[in-house]
């Protein structure tokens, strides 16, 4: 018998919460390999690899903090993937252990036992295919930033060298508190709004991907820093840099820097 | 790697410098927010700290039979206990303060006094944490603060964390941002490549 959406998509959490993509995985590895024999940044990076094997071999969560959910689900799916069958998949998730009772009232601190609260989760209805989940835990969360150029303490004009000097701030900024190494999904213009839910969106792209010579150039200079997995240290302080650019008003030029932690849980599945 | 059994005594603690790896056996006991107030509203405190290890952590736990099997078990983040630690280490006797992300100065300076050390676990590993734990031994305040926030007696088994934060007041957190601020300036002023 074919499988409900509901069960699909609780399918998709439990894929999503247990295993981390292949992508990401290889990146690990490769920043493992980089690190200094013995070394804490080596030891933070196995450690790392251990957990996935072991969360993946598990279903269980391969962190605690099983973050804020956010689906996106293809346009042609509106009908049958509704806000309300995501919303039956997420509280079932929860039950089965999938999902820590994680949402909870924003003035009081009362959880939500099922997941489900005003705004939680979070269901975009988009132009990708099938649903795709990504999980991005708080700590990670409380390091993303906006910048708005010119940024005069940065030194920051408008213009690619001063996106450049805003994302190598939130690098330093963000230390290793966003649990490191992270990766960064920047969006270049936009409004407010925007500049934010561009930024996360890159968190989608694999990291594999081919690179522009911008993001290459973030990318290994932010690496320079030292800062290491877990801020103790090290050659690998984020996996990825991913930007977008958006037109923007004239008088507005907004950098946005949505951080990640290693632990980039993301999977798209296509609904039968 | 060095190996810690606890309870430790004082000289051993001493003995461990920032950026030791370490790994861990006996029993380690969580603690974090609900549990600081409680103990800075003059509430009491399990025995078991003393010489031993308070671990920043909110387990996800789950019944098993007459007893209790941790699921997941990573740190959480240190700093919001900063404004009850130092009296805490002063009080307890604890040696070992297990989390995330480091804590200030007034508690570096009451682990250098009281000759204790702050251990950064590896944040998000939390299936690995959980299969460090051989035996959730017994539980505090599990009524009175709930499961995330309850004081879980955890024997471990090799749990691994890095010194951060050593008893002669070295402290890994400062030395990485020091020498990343000291980077971002030179990059910053130079146009790059």
């Amino acid at each position: 018998m074919a499988m409900t959406i509901v069960d699909q998509i609780v399918e998709l959490i439990r894929r999503t919460t247990s295993s981390l993509p292949g992508d990401v995985v290889r990146a690990l590895q490769i920043a493992k390999g980089n690190e200094k024999k013995g070394s804490s940044a080596e030891v933070v990076l196995s450690t790392v690899l251990e957990n996935c094997a072991l969360a993946k071999k598990n279903s269980t969560p391969l962190c605690q903090d099983t973050g804020t959910l956010t689906f996106y689900v293809s346009e042609s799916l509106r009908t049958k993937v509704t806000r309300e069958k995501v919303e039956k998949a997420v509280a079932k998730a929860t039950k089965l252990g999938y999902l820590r009772r994680n949402s909870i009232d924003a003035l009081t601190g009362a959880s939500y036992d099922d997941n489900c609260g005003p705004g939680s989760p979070q269901v975009h209805y988009c132009k990708r295919r099938g649903v795709t989940l990504l999980m991005k835990g708080g700590g990670s969360e409380n390091m993303s930033r906006q910048y708005s150029l010119p940024d005069a303490s940065l030194g920051a004009g408008r213009d690619l060298e001063g996106v450049r000097k805003c994302v190598l701030d939130a690098v330093v900024n963000a230390q290793g508190y966003g649990c490191a190494p992270g990766i960064l999904g920047v969006a270049v213009g936009g409004d407010r709004v925007t500049g934010y839910s561009v930024a996360k969106e890159q968190l989608l792209r694999p990291l594999d991907e081919k690179q522009t010579d911008f993001e290459r150039r973030l990318l290994d200079e932010a690496n320079s820093l030292s800062i290491g997995p877990m801020g103790l240290g090290g050659r690998t302080t984020l996996l990825g840099v991913k930007t977008a650019f958006r037109s923007r008003l004239p008088a507005s030029f907004f950098v946005t820097v949505a951080y990640m932690c290693w632990a980039c849980r993301r999977c798209t599945i296509n609904i039968k | 790697m060095k190996s810690i059994n606890l309870p430790v005594d004082e000289k051993t603690v001493r003995s461990l410098k920032a950026g030791d790896i370490v790994s861990i056996s006996g029993i380690i006991v969580t603690g974090r927010d609900a549990f600081h107030k409680h103990f800075s509203d003059g509430g009491a405190i399990p025995k078991e700290f003393k010489d031993g290890a308070l671990y920043h952590c909110g387990p996800v736990v789950i019944p098993d039979g007459q007893s209790w099997q941790v699921v997941a078990a990573g740190p959480t983040t240190s700093v919001r206990e900063n404004v009850y630690e130092p009296k805490f280490i002063a009080a307890s006797g604890v040696r070992l303060i297990i989390g995330k992300g480091g804590m200030d100065e007034a508690t570096h300076a009451s682990l250098v006094k009281h000759g204790a050390v702050y251990l950064q676990a590896v944040g998000g590993a939390a299936a690995l944490a959980a299969a460090s734990v051989e035996k959730v031994e017994k539980v505090d305040f599990l009524k009175e603060f709930g499961a995330a926030e309850a004081c879980w007696h955890l024997r471990v088994k090799d749990f691994k964390a890095v010194v951060a934060m050593d008893a002669s007041g070295n402290s890994l957190f400062s030395q990485v941002r020091q020498k990343s601020k000291k980077i971002l300036l030179k990059l910053l002023k130079g146009k790059g490549k």
